[in-house]
């Protein structure tokens, strides 16, 4: 299968580039790490679920933005040329989208263990179904952000038109899987969430289909 | 007259719609009473929005295989006019929820998910905007505005059946079909819909023959 070799090795590339220079790694972890921090010192303890959960999610929203957006953007117009010679596009899209699900699942478990260093879990929450919730949210996000990262790295400014476009494709990914998250932080059975659980996975699957279809037409430049 | 008939008709529907909707009865319901009437309005209005989008998405799809510039103005303009019915959809039914749920943006699930809708096509403008050469703005734009019309119709029709919503028809509440539109509203609300969706289609050509006229002067 001549797709799924080249996609084993494009995502080998991508994990080699990064360990080299670990430039996404470390900048999104100093990020989160800085973020968390500061809402330490403002907060100092964290008594209300709510708050918990949403200043998590908002932390981790643009560590995603900021962690996938450098996939695309910052590929210089000489490499770019130069993949374009060797691979197809599908193998690309899905390349870059299962090595950015990676380093978002990596990213997200770090930057939960560290949130519950400082703001400790409430009592009664189901642990395993917090993390389910954060890896399928960051699943979710890098599909998303990876597709609309390859749309806004082909215009202009991008980091800008990145934040603009991935806003309100995001949101209701966003409300299923706050959703999601109160119900693990509730400590509710884990029936109740199966619903939005396979909401997000089509969702994802949705998104996917989309990008590995019109990704082809944005490549040709 | 070939060409026009249809311009007329869709100017009388609505006039129709318009004066028969404020003048002929309407069933009376607790806390709806007479505000009913702006089903005639608020509903309409949102259908157009969804025939301009799709209209849009299909010349999209179309300015992707062919490289015919028309195909492109055809689905900005498309667009523009359907952002403009669902900002009217949304003020309408701004209006209607001041006056049965108490206050004009009630934070309901449907409202903030039909504006977040309007803003994947405010997005799919600016992105238009970022981009100076012709023929590679029509091809991510057309990309970008296919991306966005599953959203938009995941956003609009499936996500707020799944929320707590008191808009009818969504959140568990029984939709406007069941127990109160009985057959005066029907022959005042099918030709409403029929009347609004030509406007709106109307008005589509009239901005793509100006921006074609525009495009040639340059």
């Amino acid at each position: 299968m001549q797709i799924a070799n080249q996609v084993i090795q494009l995502v080998k590339k991508e994990m080699l580039l990064e360990w080299r220079s670990k430039y996404a790694l470390n900048g999104v972890l100093l990020y989160v790490v800085s973020t968390v921090f500061v809402c330490y010192l403002s907060f100092i303890s964290m008594p209300n679920p709510l708050t918990w959960n949403a200043l998590f999610w908002i932390i981790m929203l643009f560590a995603s933005i900021n962690a996938v957006a450098k996939s695309f953007l910052q590929e210089s117009k000489g490499r770019h040329l130069y993949m374009y010679t060797l691979v197809n596009p599908i193998s690309l899209i899905i390349a870059k989208t299962i090595y950015n699900s990676l380093l978002m699942i990596v990213l997200t478990v770090i930057a939960l263990l560290f949130y519950a260093m400082v703001f400790p879990f409430q009592p009664q929450t189901d642990i395993l179904m917090y993390l389910v919730a954060t890896v399928l949210g960051s699943l979710s996000f890098s599909t998303i952000f990876t597709m609309v990262s390859a749309i806004a790295s082909k215009a202009g400014n991008g980091s800008m038109l990145m934040a603009i476009l991935s806003f309100p494709v995001i949101i209701p990914v966003l409300i299923v899987l706050i959703k999601l998250a109160k119900n693990a932080i509730d400590g509710l059975d884990r029936s109740v969430s199966l619903d939005d659980i396979g909401l997000l996975l089509l969702i994802n699957a949705l998104v996917m289909g989309v990008s590995v279809i019109l990704f082809p037409y944005l490549w040709r430049d | 007259m070939q060409k026009t008939w249809w311009k007329i008709l869709g100017a009388i529907l609505v006039i129709y719609s318009s004066i028969a909707g404020l003048l002929l009865g309407v069933p009376h319901l607790d806390i709806l009473n007479e505000t009913i009437r702006n089903l005639y309005f608020h509903v309409p209005m949102w259908f157009a929005m969804v025939v301009l989008f799709t209209i849009s998405v299909v010349y999209s799809i179309a300015s992707l295989s062919s490289k015919n510039e028309m195909y492109d103005k055809r689905a900005v303009e498309s667009a523009n006019v359907g952002i403009i019915f669902g900002i009217l959809g949304l003020i309408t039914g701004a209006f209607w929820a001041k006056y049965t749920w108490g206050s004009f943006w009630s934070f309901d699930p449907k409202q903030n998910f039909a504006a977040i809708a309007i803003l994947l096509y405010f997005a799919y403008l600016v992105l238009r905007n970022a981009i100076d050469e012709e023929q590679k703005r029509a091809k991510i734009s057309a990309i970008y505005n296919i991306f966005a019309f599953p959203m938009m119709v995941v956003l609009l029709f499936v996500l707020p059946r799944l929320e707590a919503s008191l808009h009818p028809g969504n959140g568990g509440n029984p939709g406007f079909n069941s127990y109160d539109l009985d057959s005066r509203m029907r022959m005042v609300f099918y030709p409403a819909c029929l009347g609004w969706i030509i406007i709106g289609f109307w008005i589509y050509t009239i901005r793509f023959r100006i921006r074609t006229l525009e495009d040639k002067q340059l």
